[in-house]
This record gives structure tokens, C-alpha cells and sequence, in this order.
């Protein structure tokens, strides 16, 4: 066990924690925020996307100790009212079915529209890779076209 | 559609309460089953279906399991729509399981609208009339010259306006109407619109609580350790090691299982890996090459069983035959893989349980926890929450029941039993194994005069009787059986119909290219000869069928010329009384290798209750429907499953999926559902537009495997 101090959606921590403890658990059963979904476990579908920094990480294989001085974003932190682009498009869409691996397909989606505003279908395509079992893929590619026009 | 209700029970009814926050409620409980033995001065229930405070809030009680199908969002829009409120004004509460109070706290089967269409719409109109009359009597004047708008009633004459939160006290003091009108369906204000998810708000923020985040004072997270292969139980068992790892606070051995509790997820995760188990095996250890072998050799004896059905004589109708045409197929397992995995929150008490979290049938899975716990049923508290995916898995309740045990046996402790990805997908109740036998006859005129479906799986529901073309064939037969196995399996979304769907309308296409006729030219034919010369009984509605079919081929331009190197395939298949007709687009690329493109879908559901719903829950089925046949699949090796987690189990992902283009037939039909109809057409529409443009048959899935796509 080891001390860390990170800050998650501007709010300081002091966790003690193994520190090959993954990042999900850190924020889910220590820190106490469900946003970020456990789907895997082996950074496959995407359900645990946060943001260290600016960076879309899946958190299930991410170790506490590798966080460093990054700050870090889950979906709660995203607004303050859940008014970014890309939640009101996504809500303006109606994107979620059953809606659990859609906070990670949120801030996966806002990663990708911070390092490329105007994303093609094709790009779109190459980065959002989490997984959705409902199918909502569709929808998630045109609520991302959408947020873009916004920001 | 005008209808009206007769007979209400008074005694049925709720009137008025006061509840926690300080107003009033009215509410509505004529569909409890078990109301007439309740005495009119006895107060049943306070929230059944709509509550209406004096302060204005209306919230209407969703009382069906969600699990991504949309039923928060449309079965309360269907009291909404009577009701006269506006949707914006309106809050939706999930209800827990109570059957004093709800019939069908289901969700399977596509049903829940289906079902639900006339009694919700009946709930929300018997309140409004009550709320009219009420006002009636205040101003002295007929309730015939009253209406309503947007939770107001009205007196069109003297211009007086009241709102239903003014009325309520008055209202719930009145008698019951006996007959009340529903709308017609040109009168929907509500049904029929673009309604988005009740719960997206909460979703997008992450902030709705999914039963694996249920945390509570003195909870312990529990994870179970499962026999690594289906027909092996534990011989012994070393948790010395796992007893010491961090945060663990007890290890417990039940049935051919292993508990291992703690602090949090992560610490019961790892402390299970240093679990030292010693299992053996229980009998024959099957491999999916043993599974394969033996369904063959099964089938191709005499069938065992009583014919599924039989309408004339297949062996009359395959002996007076110009041609025969045969083609057999072949089902993997399929797991459910919901992307939120098996979890429950269990805290069985002295003589008392609470449960909390994702089931699609929690009625039945009470009556398990009873008999399992010897607890009354009625001290049995069980509360859904919204599911992240159902598919048919959480119909099965062994999960509930493991963390119903877990609890009991950790000292009535409160625990969330979480279970990794790897055990969700090696646990068991997977799609069924298939293995089916086509084979049809012609006649010199190429008419379909026979017809013989053998079928069997590994578990039942291989086939199913009815299913089209029965009811146009007059020699038609279907014979299945089960293989037994220790593998569990379960319905998987359109249970039988996600297999069927695809052989039968593959076998159709190669029916129709054998016999030189246009695939859907074909499939209009048999629909004609089903509605003028039906054999035996036909459980759709040839119209209804054929229509869906000729929307899908104009929308599609089938038959007309494409760009490029476009090829189309066609399917159409009826379930759950819906019916749906897909168009695949595939791409012929310049190395020849194929690349989905477009599906086009046409789905006569009655009337659509709430387009955005009924749209994503069809590009959701195909996309899902395509996803599986294209790569997924679950093979055995001695019993172990071979994949367990994402790595190896082939998800759809973005780049794979097609664009979707979804229609309705227009109509004032009585809606059905849509959870589960627009899959079936999915592998066999892109099945068939892989025919056409190589001139490969697939029989088998995932279709990947063929090499043939890009």
C-alpha cells in the first residue's frame, strides 16, 4: 500500500491504495464516483474511459501509479450540468439504449473532438472503438458529427 | 380506434392520501389481480401508476423491468397520452416488484407494450375522467361539456380552466367511472413522437445508479469462483493465501462454488486469483467438435420426438417432386454478454431479504429466493434497477440466487456479487448449439409443395412449428430435439427466431435461385398462397407480411441496377407478432472482398408508440443481428469455454457497422414490440447479398470465418 495524492474533476484526494491498483477501482470503490463503468477488465470495450490530462485512458488497466500529476476527468466531471456539447448531443440524439457503456463512449467521444474538432466518418471510425452491445453505434457516430458543428 | 372500458371495480381504485412530501396523491390500481378481496375503507396503495401532488408534480410509475428496450420511456407516455399532460411536466419512477399493485413485471418476449397498450392507456383515461368530473361539480355544470389540455381541465363555454393539481382532492373523493373513452389514433398528441430516453440525463452525467454501483453501510463486494469447466465440481479447496490477501474478509465454499468477500471489487478480484482449487470432472467433458458430431449423427436418425408440426405428407409431396432442394446449417453458443456483468445486492435478514438490482423477471426469481431461503415471498423485497443489457440473461435468476446465498451464508451480511468479465462469459446459459435439416420440394410448375425442418440443439427451442412458410405449404413438417448437456443454456435475444430467422430465409433464397425466381417475387407468392389457400394453421398475417416485403423492396430499389460493385441480399421474417423485411448492401471490393454497406429495413410493429424508441431498438436488433452472425462465437474445448473475455470473443464495433435505414408501415394497428423482431432478418438479409455477389452459400456462423469479407 501506498499514499497518492490526484485530483479528479478538480478535487483533491489522498488515497491509499496498491499501487498497481487500476485507476477504475481508485475512482469507483475508493473514491466513490459510479460514473466510469467495469466492463472487462482487460481495456477492451471502453465502459471505464476517463481523462488523465487530456488523454481518453481505459482506467480498468490504467495503475494508480501511473497517474503522476495528471489530472483526471470522469463523465461527472465533464459539466456542471451536463450541458457539454457532447452530452446535450447525445441527449438531443437519443443515443443511450441501455445506456451503461455510454460514459465511456462520452468521454471517448470528447478526446477525440479535443484532438480533431472536425472528425471524418473514417476517423471517427478508427477511434471510437469501445464496444456497445444495444447497437447504438449509429447514433453515437451522429450525435459526434453534431457536438462538432457545435464547439 | 375508439374503445371504452366497462365495469370498473370502485373498490379497485385508490383515492387520496397523504404521502411524505405533504400533498396529496391520486392513484390507480384496477389491474391488481388480487383487489377484489380488499375492503373498500381499506387503503391499498398510494402510487400505483400515477401520483398527482397538490403542488402540480405528476409522476406515472413505470412498473416493467428496463433493460435498454425503452419501456420507462414508452409505457408511461401511454398514460401520458390519455391523461392529457405534458411530457415536459412529467416524472417517471421506476417501480419495484409488487404484484399487489402490477400484473407482467417482465421484460421478455417483446411484450411489454404489446400487453400494456390497452390497460395503461385505460389507467390514464379513467384518471383524467375523474379529474373532469371534478371539476364538473365545482363550476355546477354538465362533465360532457368539459375536456382537457395539458393538465388543465377546460369549460370551453365560460372559459374557465382548472389544473388536476387542484383537483385532485375533490377527484379522489368521487366514484369511479364505469366506462371510459379512449382516444382514436388520430387524436395521439403523445404517441407516435420522437420521445427521448427518461433517464438520459442521468445516464450522460453518469450519474444513474446501475445495480453493480449499489454500495450500502456494511456492504461487502463478493466475487464467486465457478467450476472452470461445465461437468466438473470442486474436490477441495486451499484459501489460505487468498484469506491474506488485502481487504479480504472471508472466503466461503457453497454448492461447487466459492465466495471470496471483501472491502472493494479490486481487492475480492484479486484475492480470488489466489484461491487454490482442485476440480474434477463429473461425468464426459464435451468439446464443440464432439457438440457438432454428435447433433449430426443425431439428426440424421429418425427423430425421437413427436413432429413440431405436420400439415399433409412430406413424403407424398417430396415423391411427386420435380426438384428437391436441401441445405443444412449450423449455430454456434452464443453468450449474452451484457455489457454490464451479472451483479446483484443481496441482505438476507432473520426471516426477511432485500434485493436490489438488474432482473428481467423478478416475480419468478421471488418464488426461487423463497423456496431457496424459506422466507415467505411476502417478506422478500425485490427493487429492479435499469439493466446495462438484458438479452434474455437476466431472465435467469442464478445470479440473484448466488448472492442471495452469499449473504446468508457470510452471516446475513449485505453484499453487491460482482462478476468478472470472465466469468460472465464462461458461466454459462449461452444461445444454444443448432444443427438443422432443410429440405424442400418443387413441383414441374415450381411450387412449393413441400417443406421438412429437422432441427436439434444443444438445449431446446431448436425450432419452432409455425414459423413461416407453414400455413402455405401443403406438405410441411417440422420434427426437433434436445441433446442433453451440463452446458446451461438460455433465451438469447429472439430466442429460437435469431437462428431460424437465418436458415430459413437462407434456405428460401436458395430455393428461389434454384428455381430461377426472383427472391422476393417468391416470398409474395408463398404469402399468396397462404392467404388463398391456407393449410392448416397460419399464425401471421399475409397482408400485413407481403406489405412489409414490397415497402423493403421499393425503399431498397431491389431489382434496379446499383452503383458500383453493389450486391443485395433479402430477408423478411415475423416474431413476437411484429413484422420486419431487411435489404443487405454489400460491396464488392477491387480484391473481391466483400464489405457491408447499408441496411434497409421495413417493420410493420401496429402503431409506433415513440418513433425515436422504436427506430434504435431496430437499428439496434440489425446491427446486433449482424454483429453476431458476422463474428461471434463460443466454442468449447472438454468443457472449458475457449473465450472468456473481449480479447477473444468478437465484438461489432464502429468501423463494422453498416449505415441503417428504418421504416414503418403506417397503420392503426394495435402495436407490438420491437426489443427483439428486427435481428432474425439480419444475418440472412447479409447472408443472401453475399450469395448474390460470390455465389457463396453460408450456412454456418460467424460468417467471417469464410474469408470472404474484407
Amino acid at each position: 500500500m501506498a499514499a497518492f495524492n490526484i485530483t479528479v474533476n478538480n478535487k483533491k484526494h489522498e488515497v491509499e491504495a496498491d499501487p498497481d491498483m487500476p485507476l477504475l477501482w481508485v475512482i469507483r470503490d475508493v473514491i466513490g464516483l459510479t460514473g466510469a463503468k467495469f466492463g472487462c477488465g482487460i481495456a477492451q470495450c471502453g465502459a471505464c474511459t476517463v481523462h488523465v490530462g487530456n488523454t481518453a485512458v481505459r482506467s480498468c488497466m490504467f495503475p494508480i501509479q501511473n497517474v503522476g500529476d495528471e489530472k483526471i476527468t470522469t463523465i461527472e466531471g465533464l459539466s456542471e450540468k451536463g450541458d457539454h456539447p457532447v452530452q446535450l448531443a447525445w441527449k438531443e440524439i437519443d443515443v443511450p439504449q441501455c445506456g451503461y457503456c455510454q460514459s465511456g463512449q462520452i468521454m471517448a467521444a470528447v478526446a477525440l473532438l479535443k484532438e480533431n474538432p472536425n472528425p471524418t466518418d473514417d476517423d471517427i471510425n478508427k477511434t471510437m472503438t469501445n464496444i456497445c452491445r444495444c447497437g447504438t453505434y449509429n447514433r453515437i457516430k451522429k450525435a459526434i458529427k453534431s457536438a462538432a458543428a457545435q464547439v | 380506434m375508439e374503445g371504452s372500458v366497462k365495469n370498473l371495480n370502485r373498490r379497485n381504485f385508490i383515492r387520496i392520501s397523504a404521502f411524505a412530501g405533504g400533498g396529496l396523491v391520486l392513484g390507480f390500481n384496477f389491474l391488481s389481480s388480487c383487489s377484489s378481496e380488499q375492503s373498500s375503507s381499506q387503503l391499498i396503495d398510494l402510487n400505483a401508476f400515477v401520483k398527482i401532488d397538490t403542488n402540480g408534480q405528476i409522476t406515472i410509475m413505470n412498473p416493467n423491468p428496463e433493460i435498454g428496450q425503452g419501456v420507462k420511456t414508452a409505457l408511461p407516455m401511454l398514460v401520458a397520452e390519455e391523461l392529457d399532460v405534458d411530457w415536459k411536466d412529467i416524472r417517471i419512477e421506476q417501480a419495484g416488484l409488487d404484484t399487489n399493485k402490477y400484473t407482467r413485471q417482465v421484460a421478455g418476449g417483446s411484450g411489454s407494450v404489446r400487453e400494456s397498450w390497452e390497460s395503461f392507456r385505460k389507467v390514464g383515461a379513467t384518471a383524467r375522467q375523474m379529474l373532469i368530473n371534478a371539476a364538473a361539480m365545482g363550476w355546477a355544470v354538465s362533465a360532457d361539456t368539459c375536456t382537457t389540455e395539458n393538465g388543465m381541465v377546460v369549460h370551453k363555454k365560460s372559459g374557465k380552466k382548472v389544473k388536476y393539481s387542484e383537483l385532485v382532492e375533490r377527484a379522489a373523493t368521487l366514484d369511479v367511472p364505469q366506462e371510459v373513452n379512449l382516444k382514436s389514433n388520430e387524436a395521439f398528441k403523445l404517441i407516435g413522437k420522437r420521445i427521448g430516453n427518461v433517464d438520459n440525463q442521468a445516464i450522460v452525467t453518469g450519474q444513474y445508479k446501475y445495480g453493480i454501483d449499489t454500495k450500502r453501510e456494511g456492504m461487502l463486494y463478493a466475487t464467486v469462483i465457478r467450476p472452470p469447466a461445465f461437468g466438473q465440481v470442486l474436490e477441495s479447496l486451499d484459501d489460505s493465501e487468498a484469506k491474506k490477501s488485502p481487504g479480504i474478509k472471508q472466503v466461503l465454499r457453497f454448492e461447487n462454488k466459492i465466495a471470496v468477500l471483501g472491502q472493494s471489487t479490486w481487492e475480492v478480484l484479486q484475492g480470488a486469483k489466489k484461491v487454490k482449487a482442485q476440480w474434477k470432472d463429473d461425468g464426459v467433458l464435451e468439446s464443440t467438435s464432439d457438440y457438432k458430431k454428435n447433433l449430426r449423427d443425431t439428426l440424421s436418425k429418425e427423430p425421437s420426438e413427436e413432429p413440431r408440426r405436420k400439415d399433409g405428407n412430406i413424403l407424398t409431396g417430396f415423391s411427386s417432386a420435380a426438384k428437391i432442394i436441401e441445405l443444412d446449417f449450423e449455430a454456434p453458443f452464443l453468450a449474452h454478454n451484457t455489457m454490464e456483468p451479472m451483479n446483484f445486492f443481496a441482505h438476507v435478514k432473520e426471516g426477511s431479504a432485500e434485493l436490489y438490482g438488474p432482473i428481467q423477471t423478478p416475480e419468478r426469481t421471488r418464488t426461487r429466493i423463497a423456496e431457496l431461503l424459506g422466507i415467505p415471498e411476502e417478506k422478500i423485497a425485490i427493487m429492479m434497477t435499469r439493466m446495462g443489457g438484458g438479452f434474455g440473461r437476466r431472465l435467469m435468476s442464478d445470479f440473484v440466487e448466488e448472492a442471495a446465498t452469499v449473504s446468508k451464508l457470510a452471516g446475513n451480511v449485505p453484499v453487491n456479487v460482482i462478476w468478472s468479465r470472465e466469468s460472465d462469459m464462461s458461466g454459462g446459459f449461452y444461445r444454444p448449439m443448432y444443427s438443422y435439416k432443410y429440405k424442400a420440394a418443387v413441383d414441374t410448375n415450381n411450387k412449393l409443395i413441400a417443406w421438412h425442418h429437422r432441427s436439434i440443439g444443444v438445449g431446446n427451442g431448436a425450432a419452432s412449428g409455425d414459423s413461416f412458410p407453414a400455413g402455405a405449404v401443403a406438405n410441411f413438417q417440422v420434427d426437433t430435439q434436445e441433446y442433453k448437456s451440463p452446458v446451461p443454456t438460455a433465451p438469447w435475444r429472439a430466442p429460437t427466431h435469431n437462428f431460424i430467422g437465418f436458415s430459413e430465409q437462407s434456405f428460401i433464397d436458395e430455393i428461389a435461385h434454384k428455381i430461377g425466381k426472383d427472391p422476393v417475387a417468391f416470398r409474395l407468392e408463398i404469402l399468396e398462397q397462404a392467404k388463398n389457400n391456407p393449410v392448416g394453421k397460419v399464425n401471421y398475417n399475409p397482408d400485413r407480411f407481403a406489405a412489409v416485403i414490397k415497402k423493403a423492396a421499393e425503399v431498397a430499389g431491389w431489382g434496379k441496377s446499383k452503383a458500383g460493385n453493389i450486391f443485395q441480399g433479402f430477408a423478411a421474417h415475423f416474431s413476437f407478432e411484429t413484422y420486419v423485411a431487411e435489404v443487405a448492401e454489400v460491396e464488392k471490393q477491387a480484391n473481391g472482398k466483400l464489405k457491408l454497406k447499408k441496411v434497409y429495413c421495413v417493420a410493420d410493429c401496429g402503431t409506433v408508440v415513440n418513433l425515436s424508441g422504436a427506430e434504435t431498438q431496430l437499428e439496434g436488433g440489425i446491427i446486433d443481428g449482424i454483429g453476431h452472425a458476422m463474428y461471434a462465437e463460443l466454442t468449447l474445448t472438454k468443457g472449458k469455454p475457449d473465450q472468456t473475455n473481449f480479447n477473444a470473443y468478437r465484438m461489432i464495433r464502429m468501423r463494422e457497422v453498416p449505415e441503417v435505414e428504418v421504416h414503418f408501415i403506417q397503420n392503426n394497428e394495435k402495436p407490438t414490440g420491437l426489443g427483439e423482431p428486427g435481428l432474425p432478418p439480419a444475418g440472412p438479409a447479409l447472408a443472401n447479398a453475399v450469395f448474390a455477389a460470390s455465389g457463396v452459400r453460408l450456412k454456418t456462423q460467424p460468417f467471417i470465418k469464410s474469408g470472404l469479407f474484407a
